[in-house]
């Protein structure tokens, strides 16, 4: 009763009149058939579609995903020192290779198994929303209008951070306040840096000139050559940036932060699951570091007085059943990538970028890492 | 006879005067730029700097003028004279041409080669102050494989391989089944490309190790890129031009929207398109690669004018062949397949060699989705940290590099031309 | 057979089916990815602020304006730039292109390597080199190559006087009012050599009308001209930079460069092509019934090969054109760069933003095949 019955030399005999009016019953019946099946087919998909509406609801696809494939796609800078940096050997390193580094190690239980992708700044949104990448974890400021407007959300802050400006240190320029007219600026396209760069010269009257560039290193490169007077972008980049100069101690930094730039990851709107573990994971480093937990020291941790110390690694709670991850997730976390403080301690502080934290210090140290309790 | 020196003309009655007049004169302009050029010697510093720069020019002229004399029976001085002497206006071009050569020659030639350094395995040992070919030796493997392991780098060059062999077959092929050749262009060629780039460059099956298409770039990305681009933009094409011909209204609008749409937007836009338009287009959740992407947005593009290039073939054909076929009760697929078709496209060999240079010279653009094709692993290479200021030596090798194969490509479709052109 | 009779019918419809679904495909997977997104679908950004400057236009913009008005920055910086490239192309290409055809054998030999040499080499390649290598290896403004003090050239531009104009709207009207007597002294001359066989020195009256007219508004019409020279004032200690005058940016040099010297090359063969194709016989012919060289030239060959030549020289400008979007590799604002880069990034708009970059090019496109295919129907000779 289902099959349809669909016959061509009937169909093609409603073209001849002559035909059709012969064999007029067998068409009506034909066209009957054809609409049943078409019914049938309707609901069959129906039935499918919302049976995979209801399954979204459970569990995260890009979890499921992420299972499936057994690795972390991680969107990553093309090469910051500090964040975001490979080596020689193709092995990166940085702070926002941490979180991602997190995020493999809570979901599948190695912190190796992530793969990197090098971004620009042009391409990085699209590369999450595609699907190229399930994480972008590529020093990229928290806005309204990205929050909101793109598809995206961000689901946490790794780095505090401020737009600077670099000039040569044999210019004489020691301040902001110091620049003239017709200066020339240097910096991403794309970014939040040409968009305040704009408001800052603007308030102080000055007229520029923008020269951007899609690629950081052609932007350091016409920086260095002289095409432009100053650099600019978050102070952080201007640090790392320096440590890959021709001349690193022929620039300086200047002294004032014109923005605020919160760094932090981002995913894809509409998966709550996934947004879940990445918050989280990331949370879990920084509240680690609060109470003292190391990846030294994790697993003696386990015996620890401190219930929260005990439900953060793992030993008390079922914290990872909410989430959709093992319930080891966050001991695994704290022992192969390690808390905030040797994070950025191992990348940032050593490597001689910026050796003082500033406000990446926990609350209770004086900066404003304050996060929401694990529990 | 002085006098007569400068109100006659020179004539073949004092060949030799008038000659060795001219030899003499046209030494010393020689002479004067030559010094000025290498040796940076001004021989003629007692005049002012005004009459010195238009010395040579003048001296020049005179020698020109007295050896212009026409038919002396000497075949080196009427050869000379034809080909480069025969106006007053000829032989200032000729001088300013051969001074322009001696000036600027020596400083090129010198940062090209001789100052220039090769040795050597750091930027360090480049000290001399010409080009710095260390450069490009210590980043060759990268410029011609981009990322490509090193260690699975005999799958391009065996891939291209079975390309070359396969298309060089065509040749080979016996009597009987040269009129399938067109449906195996049109089918068979795509699949062993598909299956060339499937299963060898990108491995993952068959004990090959996996390489992700990020990891593809320089040279062989060009080639890549462009072979397949070019193969499955030709039956497209075609399909396209005997639908722009084709007497059935919705058939022949709707390619002709689809070939004026594509030749009306920049490649580049093209690409864009493909990196950020296609992701949304696709159903949630599939993900297809940037390169695939990439190669899709191109061959498309590039079907645009490769239908213009085959429906000009189409027209050419003259009627009657097409009134032959139908006589002889050939259906549409029939005629254009067997007849038609293979006339048309031994036409236009030419163009198709034209398209495909065309496509060539159009692969640099895809760094806008990220690949890194020659040009783009250059742009990499220069912004090393180790390796800051070396976009000269590496612009000229790229250049160098496309000039020779594009040249090539082109000399090629060009013997193709002169050599199908007197068969008829 | 009567599925044969019918059978247009059947492919046709066949092939409205298959664009309806691939559209209708494309569309709702595009709906549903937008809404699990959060994203939609709409115009209404054009008008939002922009808030990012751009390093040179020719209109008014600061970042207060709309992204609209971005959009047209963008447009007019990519018909500058094609303009400048479509004007010295065609000067550089008429030149080689003649060249090519000089009996002077080092004359030909050159022009045959300028034509293989800039033609096999990939438009990108080109404009890298510029950019990167040739132009960024100016000095630094303090040690500015110098021409006579009048204009400075250096790593951050050229930078040359600005022309100030005082009632600058009598001047255009009296250069209007120069190009509309050309016209009525052509129509003249040609009326005059129909009817009488009288040949008028068109040329020459019409230079003097193009000089005469605007000189006139100069001394009588309180036209006046002055200008402003760049002047190297002191930044900081070591920064430099120019005061007045107007500079032009090293990307619209390098972007202009390297399309005149490509496109030359296309537009040489054309000219080649074009005085090749004019049989020997018009030649002789006319030389025959006692036309001097240049007029030779003026009345029987440039028609004949003008024929031949605009075609495919109009298709190169097209081309010109579009290449101009290869802007968006080194840092010149031009539409690609503007709208479909900054601003797409900045909005995340990218469907909207790449198809109205896309439809743009295309009614440029569709615009100049127009005017070209009205000139090819009116020069067309009437063939039996």
């Amino acid at each position: 009763m289902l099959e349809p019955n669909f016959n061509l030399t009937i169909l093609t005999q409603y073209f001849d009149r002559s035909k059709y009016l012969n064999n007029k019953k067998g068409y009506i019946k034909m066209i009957k058939s054809l609409k049943k099946f078409s019914f049938f087919l309707v609901s069959v998909a129906l039935l499918i579609g919302l049976q995979s509406e209801a399954f979204a609801a459970k569990k995260s696809k890009t979890l499921k995903k992420t299972i499936k494939q057994d690795f972390v796609k991680c969107g990553v800078s093309q090469g910051l020192p500090g964040f975001s940096n490979a080596d020689a050997a193709g092995n990166w390193t940085g702070v926002d290779v941490d979180v991602c580094r997190a995020v493999a190690a809570a979901v599948l239980g190695d912190s190796g198994k992530v793969k990197f992708t090098p971004l620009s700044a042009k391409e990085r949104f699209t590369a999450l929303i595609s699907g190229e990448i399930d994480i972008l974890s590529r020093n990229t400021t928290w806005t309204l209008s990205r929050d909101a407007d793109i598809g995206l959300t961000f689901v946490g802050v790794n780095f505090y951070d401020g737009q600077g400006f670099m000039v040569r240190k044999n210019s004489g320029i020691k301040s902001v306040n110091q620049f003239k007219n017709g200066i020339s600026a240097c910096t991403n396209i794309g970014t939040t840096t040409e968009l305040n760069m704009r408001d800052f010269f603007n308030s102080k009257g000055i007229s520029y000139e923008p020269v951007a560039f899609e690629k950081a290193d052609e932007v350091v490169a016409a920086y260095d050559s002289g095409r432009c007077d100053t650099y600019t972008t978050d102070k952080s980049g201007l640090a790392a940036q320096r440590t890959k100069m021709k001349n690193p101690d022929e620039h300086i930094v200047l002294p004032e932060t014109i923005s605020k730039e919160p760094l932090g990851p981002v995913v894809r709107q509409g998966d709550s699951t996934w947004e879940d573990i990445v918050r989280w994971s990331l949370n879990v480093m920084i509240e680690a570091e609060e109470y003292g937990i190391t990846s030294a020291n994790a697993d003696s941790m386990t015996t620890s007085d401190n219930p929260q110390i005990k439900r953060l690694v793992g030993a008390e709670g079922e914290l990872g059943a909410a989430l959709g991850v093992p319930n080891d997730w966050s001991l695994n976390i704290i022992k192969q990538v390690g808390n905030y403080g040797e994070s950025y301690k191992r990348n940032i502080a050593d490597t001689g970028i910026l050796p003082d934290r500033g406000p990446n210090q926990l609350w209770t140290k004086g900066g404003i890492l304050y996060v929401a309790p694990a529990r | 006879m002085i006098k007569n020196l400068f109100t006659t003309k020179p004539n073949i009655r004092s060949l030799k005067l008038y000659v060795s007049i001219g030899l003499i004169f046209l030494f010393f302009s020689f002479l004067d730029v030559f010094l000025n050029s290498l040796f940076d010697i001004n021989l003629t510093f007692f005049f002012s700097d005004f009459i010195s720069f238009f010395l040579p020019l003048t001296l020049g002229y005179i020698g020109f003028y007295s050896i212009r004399i026409e038919q002396t029976g000497n075949i080196f001085l009427d050869t000379i004279n034809k080909k480069i002497n025969s106006t007053s206006f000829n032989s200032v071009l000729t001088l300013l041409s051969f001074f322009a050569i001696i000036k600027y020659s020596p400083p090129l030639l010198s940062w090209l080669v001789f100052d220039a350094n090769i040795s050597g395995s750091t930027k360090e040992d480049c000290t001399g102050d010409g080009a710095c070919w260390v450069f490009i030796k210590v980043w060759f493997k990268r410029f011609m494989y981009g990322m490509y392991p090193n260690a699975e780098q005999w799958r391009i060059n065996t891939a291209f391989l079975i390309l070359f062999t396969s298309i060089g077959s065509v040749y080979f092929v016996p009597e009987k089944y040269k009129n399938y050749l067109i449906s195996f262009s049109i089918l068979g060629f795509p699949l062993i490309a598909f299956l060339l780039i499937y299963f060898l460059i990108s491995g993952g099956s068959f004990g090959l190790e996996w390489v992700e298409t990020g990891a593809w770039g320089g040279l062989s990305l060009t080639f890549i890129v462009s072979f397949f681009a070019l193969i499955f933009c030709f039956p497209i094409g075609i399909f396209l031009a005997l639908g722009r011909r084709s007497s059935l209204p919705v058939i022949k609008y709707s390619s002709i929207g689809f070939i004026e749409f594509w030749r009306g937007v920049p490649l580049i836009t093209v690409l864009f398109m493909s990196a950020v338009m296609f992701p949304m287009f696709l159903p949630d959740g599939t993900y297809m690669d940037k390169l695939v992407r990439a190669i899709i947005a191109i061959t498309l593009f590039e079907s645009a004018y490769m239908a213009e290039v085959v429906r000009g073939g189409l027209q050419a054909l003259p009627r009657g062949q097409y009134d032959a076929a139908k006589s002889l009760g050939l259906g549409y697929w029939r005629m254009n397949l067997l007849i038609i078709l293979p006339q048309a496209l031994k036409l236009v060999i030419p163009g198709i060699a034209n398209t495909f240079l065309a496509l060539i010279k159009d692969t640099p653009l895809i760094f806008v989705v990220g690949l890194l094709e020659i040009a783009g692993m250059i742009g990499l290479a220069k912004t090393n940290p180790k390796w800051l200021g070396m976009a000269t030596e590496g612009y000229v090798f790229a250049g160098a590099v496309f000039w020779v194969i594009c040249f090539s490509l082109s000399r090629y479709s060009q013997n193709l031309e002169k050599k199908l052109s007197t068969e008829r | 057979m009567f599925f044969k009779k019918n059978k247009s019918y059947l492919s046709q419809i066949i092939t409205i089916l298959l664009i309806v679904s691939i559209f209708g495909f494309f569309t709702f997977n595009a709906q549903v990815n937008m809404d699990n997104r959060g994203i939609d679908f709409g115009f209404s950004f054009l008008s939002q602020e922009a808030s990012f400057d751009i390093q040179f236009s020719l209109i008014e913009y600061s970042g207060s304006d709309s992204y609209f008005r971005a959009y047209l920055v963008g447009l007019l910086n990519t018909l500058l730039v094609s303009v400048i490239g479509i004007f010295f192309c065609t000067i550089i290409g008429v030149i080689v292109g003649i060249a090519r055809l000089s009996p002077n054998y080092i004359v030909e030999k050159i022009a045959t390597f300028w034509v293989e040499f800039f033609r096999n080499i990939p438009l990108l390649l080109q404009l890298f080199f510029w950019y990167y290598a040739a132009l960024r290896a100016l000095p630094l403004p303090i040690d500015a190559i110098n021409f006579n003090d009048i204009s400075y050239l250096s790593v951050k531009g050229w930078y040359v006087p600005e022309f100030i104009w005082t009632n600058s709207s009598i001047f255009y009207s009296s250069i209007i009012a120069g190009v509309v007597s050309i016209f009525f002294i052509y129509r003249f001359a040609k009326k005059q050599r129909e009817d009488a066989g009288k040949q008028i020195p068109a040329l020459s009256l019409s230079l003097l009308a193009i000089i005469t007219l605007p000189s006139i508004a100069f001394l009588v019409g309180g036209v006046s001209l002055s200008f402003d020279y760049p002047v190297l004032t002191q930044m900081s200690k070591t920064i430099y930079n120019f005061k007045g005058g107007v500079s032009i940016p090293p990307e619209l040099m390098a972007l202009a460069l390297a399309l005149s010297l490509y496109t030359s090359t296309f537009i040489a063969e054309n000219v080649r092509a074009g005085i090749m194709g004019v049989g020997k016989g018009q030649k002789e012919a006319a030389a025959s019934i006692g036309l001097t060289t240049s007029q030779v030239l003026k009345l029987v060959v440039l028609p004949q090969a003008l024929r031949i030549i605009i075609p495919p020289t109009t298709n190169q400008y097209l081309n010109l054109t579009k290449n101009s979007s290869l802007a968006a590799a080194i840092a010149y604002p031009d539409l690609v760069l503007v709208f479909a880069g900054t601003a797409m990034m900045q909005t995340g708009r990218a469907i909207e933003i790449v198809s109205i970059t896309m439809l743009t090019y295309l009614t440029i496109s569709l615009l100049i095949s127009g005017l070209m295919n009205w000139y090819n129907k009116k020069v067309a000779i009437k063939e039996k």
